[in-house]
């Protein structure tokens, strides 16, 4: 995966990998004999977190100030306004609808071409499978600048430069590797005579696969779209790279565009950051918990 | 080193799908041999050559076709006559030994190092906070994990504003401390700018790592601490003597992954910096993409890219190892 192209980025994107290894018995949980810390804590832990996420607040302070210019920002938006955001919808719209776009068509192409191999990996004995598998993990460490090298050239011969089928080619290949890795861990844990009963019952491979497999697999399958999503929707890399013109331009170019000159109006920009933003709080919101699985990796057994 | 087992898996499948998407085209002798056994290995294959086909084309060939180009003169010029003329070692040579490498090899070695060390000690110290239970720690710890879920160019906006001279919160801030009269350029001064970079990606590692760390120090079983606890081990001791060894596995895999995706960092160092200014925070990543799309010199880029994958990969060494037993369990 690149930073990940993502985040590495972590970029990064870092995670999926990690997870096995924090997989060990659940059964040690809630047996911690810490004693019962009160509120105290929590006045520590809110602290942290107001520190951790001050950035973000600030991102959104700024967003709803007039534009003043490059003048300091008070620290409430006293005087609210919504002309960052008028400016950011005005400007913005139709890279964010392009990101959206790409997002969602890297989401189905991962998941079609990850699934089947996770289940292959999971639940078939094929010879080649420790193979698959190491290679998915040694991907991780190609620097996606290496990848946006190579497939500018190759994409200037196919004439896929500038184009939304481009990206969602490119981007579904940081969700990959990681939706194997963690539908693979999940689907690891159906036990196999489910698999076999259904096959006794007379349904083919496929069947099983489609009409057993996935449906347990749910969750899993939500986490992995979930993390191809933020992936492409926060490539940054494939987007400065593999487009050349203003055609086909995801929101991230956008802000990249904004803040590569000098900056007179830093509500619009922050407003085009929160918006930018939406998906990650969105997700925390309403899928928490496939979030926190996506995060510890394989720990979604 | 992608390529065999997935060329292998990709070629075996697609040489079986025909096989199995034609049942009863073989004659029936040959069905006695064959299937419906192969049939079903076909098929198995088949369910994994979508996956090895992306493998061998997103990441084998990348890697191969850079290898290819790092010994080409491969310009814009390129891609209007489609020569590529075979220089040898002339991109390594001049990548290398230009002036600018050595500066971007050693920003590369500190911003890892600088960032993997502050996101692991910051996030250790967190998740073994986190470790207590008190109200709300579970809201507190899911909302931790905002700042790393934001796309990167976003926290390059926000702190690269927030970073400002002159009208930035963190100026602004430190100039209502007593007795400090500065304004430091942070993104602006040669001696400042690589520091500021590595500690807005402190800030976006550590909820990887207090996630991870916390997931591993949630499997260290309870009784350990009551036993510990018995002999006075407790508080720093405990953490000491207890924690720390049980962690090792978790700690190597959280290291070594930081280490593999922080040397790939680019988003973060082109929206704050630009590598600028005056390269002060020009790593291996950033100068790779400088020379491809910026100079438009392909062949120096692929060069120094594979001088990236070079390092990765004695890093690789130490990760695979880690990993070992997940691959194989």
């Amino acid at each position: 995966m690149t930073e990940t192209t993502g985040r590495a980025a972590p970029t990064t994107s870092p995670q999926p990998p990690a997870a096995p290894a924090v997989t060990a018995p659940r059964s040690a949980r809630r047996s911690r004999p810490v004693g019962e810390h009160g509120w105290g804590s929590t006045a520590v832990g809110v602290a942290i977190i107001a520190v951790m996420l001050f950035p973000l607040y600030w991102m959104l302070n700024v967003s709803l100030q007039r534009s003043s210019g490059a003048v300091a920002t008070p620290v409430l938006p006293f005087d609210l306004s919504f002309d960052g955001y008028a400016t950011a919808l005005r400007e913005q719209s139709g890279n964010l609808l392009t990101s959206l776009v790409v997002a969602v068509g890297a989401v189905v192409l991962s998941l079609l071409v990850a699934t089947p191999a996770a289940y292959a990996l999971a639940q078939l004995r094929i010879r080649w499978a420790g193979g698959v598998l190491l290679a998915v993990l040694v991907s991780q460490m190609v620097p996606g600048i290496v990848i946006a090298n190579a497939l500018y050239s190759a994409y200037s011969d196919l004439g896929l430069l500038n184009s939304v089928a481009g990206l969602v080619l490119a981007d579904a290949g940081l969700g990959i590797p990681f939706g194997i890795l963690i539908m693979r861990a999940f689907m690891s844990a159906i036990p196999t005579s489910v698999v076999e009963a259904a096959r006794v019952d007379g349904a083919g491979q496929v069947r099983a696969f489609v009409s057993v497999v996935l449906p347990m697999s749910r969750n899993a399958l939500i986490t992995a779209g979930l993390f191809t999503f933020l992936f492409a929707w926060g490539d940054f890399l494939f987007a400065l790279t593999l487009t050349t013109t203003g055609e086909v331009r995801p929101v991230t170019l956008g802000i990249y565009t904004y803040i590569g000159t000098f900056v007179n109006d830093w509500s619009a920009v922050m407003a085009t950051a929160v918006l930018a933003s939406l998906p990650a709080l969105l997700l925390l919101v309403v899928a928490q918990r496939y979030v926190s699985a996506g995060v510890t990796g394989g720990a979604v057994k | 080193m992608t390529a065999p087992p997935t060329a292998r898996a990709a070629a075996g499948s697609s040489r079986a799908t025909p096989d199995g998407a034609a049942p009863g085209g073989a004659s029936p002798r040959r069905r006695g041999l064959r299937s419906p056994r192969t049939r079903a290995r076909a098929l198995e294959l088949a369910f994994l050559a979508p996956a090895a086909l992306y493998l061998l084309l997103f990441f084998a060939y990348p890697v191969a076709k850079n290898v290819v180009m790092g010994f080409q003169e491969y310009t814009t010029r390129t891609f209007f006559t489609g020569e590529a003329p075979w220089v040898g070692l002339d991109n390594y040579a001049a990548v290398l030994g230009s002036s600018l490498f050595d500066r971007a090899l050693l920003n590369t070695v500190l911003f890892t190092g600088g960032s993997i060390l502050g996101q692991f000690v910051l996030g250790l110290a967190i998740a073994v906070f986190f470790q207590r239970r008190f109200p709300l720690s579970g809201l507190l710890r899911s909302l931790l994990l905002l700042p790393w879920l934001v796309p990167l160019i976003v926290t390059s906006a926000v702190w690269r504003w927030m970073l400002d001279q002159d009208n930035g919160v963190i100026n602004r801030a430190i100039g209502l401390l007593p007795l400090v009269d500065a304004r430091p350029g942070w993104l602006t001064s040669t001696s400042l700018a690589l520091l500021a970079v590595v500690l807005v990606n402190i800030w976006i590692g550590i909820p990887f790592n207090t996630t991870i760390l916390y997931g591993g120090l949630q499997e260290i079983p309870g009784e350990l601490y009551e036993a510990g606890a018995l002999d006075g081990a407790t508080g720093w001791r405990a953490f000491r003597h207890i924690t720390w060894p049980l962690l090792r596995p978790v700690v190597t895999v959280v290291l070594v992954l930081g280490v593999v995706y922080t040397l790939k960092v680019l988003d973060i160092i082109l929206g704050l910096t630009g590598g600028g200014p005056a390269n002060a925070t020009q790593t291996l990543s950033t100068q790779s993409y400088e020379l491809s799309f910026r100079q438009f010199d392909f062949g120096q880029g692929a060069a120094l890219g594979n001088v990236l994958i070079v390092i990765s990969l004695v890093f690789a060494a130490v990760y695979l190892r880690a990993n070992r037993r997940a691959v194989d369990e």
